[in-house]
């Protein structure tokens, strides 16, 4: 059986040259800005804030909501299901196309968000760590996924799947390669975007508990 | 002097773990920070803390300052008063004596691979880079985001012969072709100021200052200057107060180089003279222990800032559970989302009107205080700056956006 190795994962976040202040600049930033910085402003609040129920919206619904005051934008933003999207390019896309489509409809919408509340593009450089944690069969992995750090079951639900494009996350194709199919399908199906991270882990933990 | 396994209890085992992975990679790098002063002021409080821990971890690091003279430091207060915004004259004359005492310095250092220089007063030193190279960083801890035009072209100069920038708050960034990193201060939850207390402590504080915990408390701790807006503070209690039973604390240091700073302080004095639900107290430098003990034993704490540079004591505050209405400036938004982790307010009225709601809602206000202490443990202590330092030095090494090892 091969081996599961947990990593970890710590971002270091990097100021871009872009800032908004309005709908019209968000969404020139949003179609210009790197890869990285899409990742950052739709994921960065879930390890940020995740003890929170609910977690806050993304960081471009909550810029609208809060500094923008404008709640409609704000909720069409935070209602990008980005579990739909199975790469950045698309995620963006889908952003993009909210903002542009409501750019469209109010072109008389001056509306801007006060000094000092100016919405600043950052993406962010990752570094990925092996730790000593390895798991060699789905015992040790229901123990293991209890000890790892809230990085590490992030490196592996939320960066393999979008960030480093592997289309699914870790966990899945592991269960999937130990001729686990129905399992790795289960947790594939989880909406991580949905609980907080302790919630996901309780989740994943409980599924891998019937399979073992 | 603080071991770092002390801290495991408060961020989680794997916390520090993780740094002990990121300093392996480091191995054999030596590391040294330089800025102008060993004692007194954030960057060197920071870093007498900081440096010991990096040790533990098995770095090579080290502290060195830099030597000037009074006509120097008259030069360099300029600078921070100009990036601070305020107009200043700086002379032809003055910029080539600060350029002669950073080449002096820089002669006599003895460079290490990672040089780490912290504010304007030593950031010429990277003219040395050319003849020796190593990996240069420079640190602003400033809030340069209206800066005056002529010290900060005359600064970009030489901060673009840096390897990377680091800024508090990505408004005091501004376009230039070298990387820009966001590091957030941080505060240490073992020290003097953030410590746990007991009760009873607490309460000895307030009993010796004078304070009916009976009755809620609503505290500001800053110093009494304009951007602070104590008048504004105690306006907004005034309104808040026809409906609630308060008492409004003031604490603060009077030291200020705001030219108003005498006359607002004249002005509070005043309101407190005429409402005994006002106390303001003038503290001492050395009042951390108070200065802990008061935001323990307050029922909301406020940060009425008009303008910011970080906001640290809002950290503060939160880490102790408080219930915080802050002006949404500065770095204050980054450490509070409205209504998750604390108030932003951009008025004396909505000011007002969240302390009445948050005195009418104790629950409300415990789960913001909850939520509050848990983003500072997750993104403001100390551990988190010593991550992102290390990070930032590994960027020196490992430019792509992801990095494997």
């Amino acid at each position: 059986m091969n081996a599961f190795h947990f990593y970890s994962r710590l971002d270091l976040t990097i100021l871009l040259d872009e800032h908004a202040t309005d709908a019209k600049q968000l969404l020139k930033g949003i179609e210009s800005v790197p890869d990285a910085s899409i990742y950052f402003h739709t994921h960065k609040y879930l390890l940020q804030y995740h003890y929170l129920i609910p977690v806050p919206p993304n960081d471009f619904a909550n810029w609208a909501l809060t500094s923008l005051n404008d709640d409609v934008l704000g909720e069409q933003l935070s209602s990008i299901d980005i579990m739909q999207s199975g790469s950045i390019p698309e995620l963006r896309e889908r952003i993009a196309e909210v903002v542009r489509s409501y750019v469209k409809k109010n072109p008389r919408n001056k509306r801007e968000c006060p000094p000092g509340e100016e919405f600043y593009f950052m993406a962010t450089q990752t570094v990925i760590l092996p730790t000593p944690i390895v798991s060699r069969s789905l015992e040790e992995f229901s123990n293991h996924i209890e000890q790892i750090s809230l990085h590490s079951l992030y490196y592996h639900m939320f960066d393999s799947r979008l960030r480093l494009g592997r289309g699914e996350n870790d966990f899945s194709a592991w269960f999937r390669g130990i001729g686990k199919p129905e399992l790795a399908d289960k947790v594939r199906t989880l909406d991580p975007y949905l609980s907080t991270l302790e919630g996901l882990r309780a989740q994943i933990k409980a599924l891998v508990k019937k399979y073992e | 002097m603080n071991n770092l396994q002390e801290y495991a209890p408060i961020v989680g085992e794997a916390t520090i773990y993780d740094l002990f992975l990121l300093a392996k990679r480091l191995e054999g790098k030596s590391i040294q920070n330089i800025n102008s002063t060993s004692v007194g002021g954030g960057v060197a409080e920071i870093l007498t803390r900081m440096i010991p821990l990096l040790k533990q971890l098995g770095l090579d690091a080290r502290w060195d300052v830099i030597k000037g003279n009074e006509k120097f430091y008259a030069v360099t207060k300029k600078f921070h008063n100009g990036l601070h915004g305020v107009p200043v004259e700086v002379t032809d004359e003055e910029f080539d004596w600060f350029l002669e005492v950073n080449r002096a310095n820089a002669e006599e250092f003895n460079f290490a691979d990672i040089v780490f220089v912290h504010d304007p007063q030593p950031i010429a030193l990277v003219e040395k880079r050319p003849s020796i190279g190593k990996n240069w960083i420079w640190r602003c801890h400033i809030d340069s985001s209206q800066p005056d035009k002529k010290i900060w072209s005359f600064l970009e100069r030489y901060m673009r012969k840096y390897d990377a920038t680091v800024f508090s708050a990505p408004a005091f960034a501004a376009p230039m072709p070298v990387r820009q990193v966001l590091i957030s201060p941080s505060i240490d939850p073992l020290s003097e100021k953030n410590r746990d207390l007991t009760e009873t402590t607490v309460q000895e504080v307030f009993e010796r200052f004078g304070i009916d915990r009976s009755r809620p408390v609503v505290t500001q701790i800053s110093r009494f200057d304009f951007l602070k807006d104590p008048l504004g503070v105690i306006k907004a209690y005034k309104i808040a107060k026809k409906s609630h039973d308060m008492q409004l604390v003031l604490a603060g240091g009077g030291a200020t180089d705001d030219p108003e700073g005498p006359m607002i302080m004249e002005q509070v004095k005043e309101e407190a003279d005429k409402d005994k639900d006002i106390i303001v107290l003038f503290l001492p430098p050395s009042s951390d222990f108070e200065i802990n003990a008061l935001q323990r034993g307050s029922t909301i704490v406020l940060q009425k800032s008009l303008r910011e540079g970080f906001g640290l004591t809002v950290a503060e505050a939160l880490w102790k559970g408080k219930p915080v209405i802050a002006g949404a400036v500065g770095g204050i938004p980054l450490q509070i989302t409205h209504q998750h982790s604390g108030i932003l307010t951009h008025s004396v009225e909505g000011t007002a009107q969240w302390i009445k709601r948050l005195l009418n809602e104790p629950t409300f206000a415990a789960t913001l205080g909850k939520n509050g202490r848990e983003h500072i443990r997750n993104n403001f202590l100390i551990t988190r700056h010593i991550k992102d330092y290390l990070l930032l030095f590994l960027s020196l090494y490992y430019r792509d956006d992801v990095v494997h090892f």
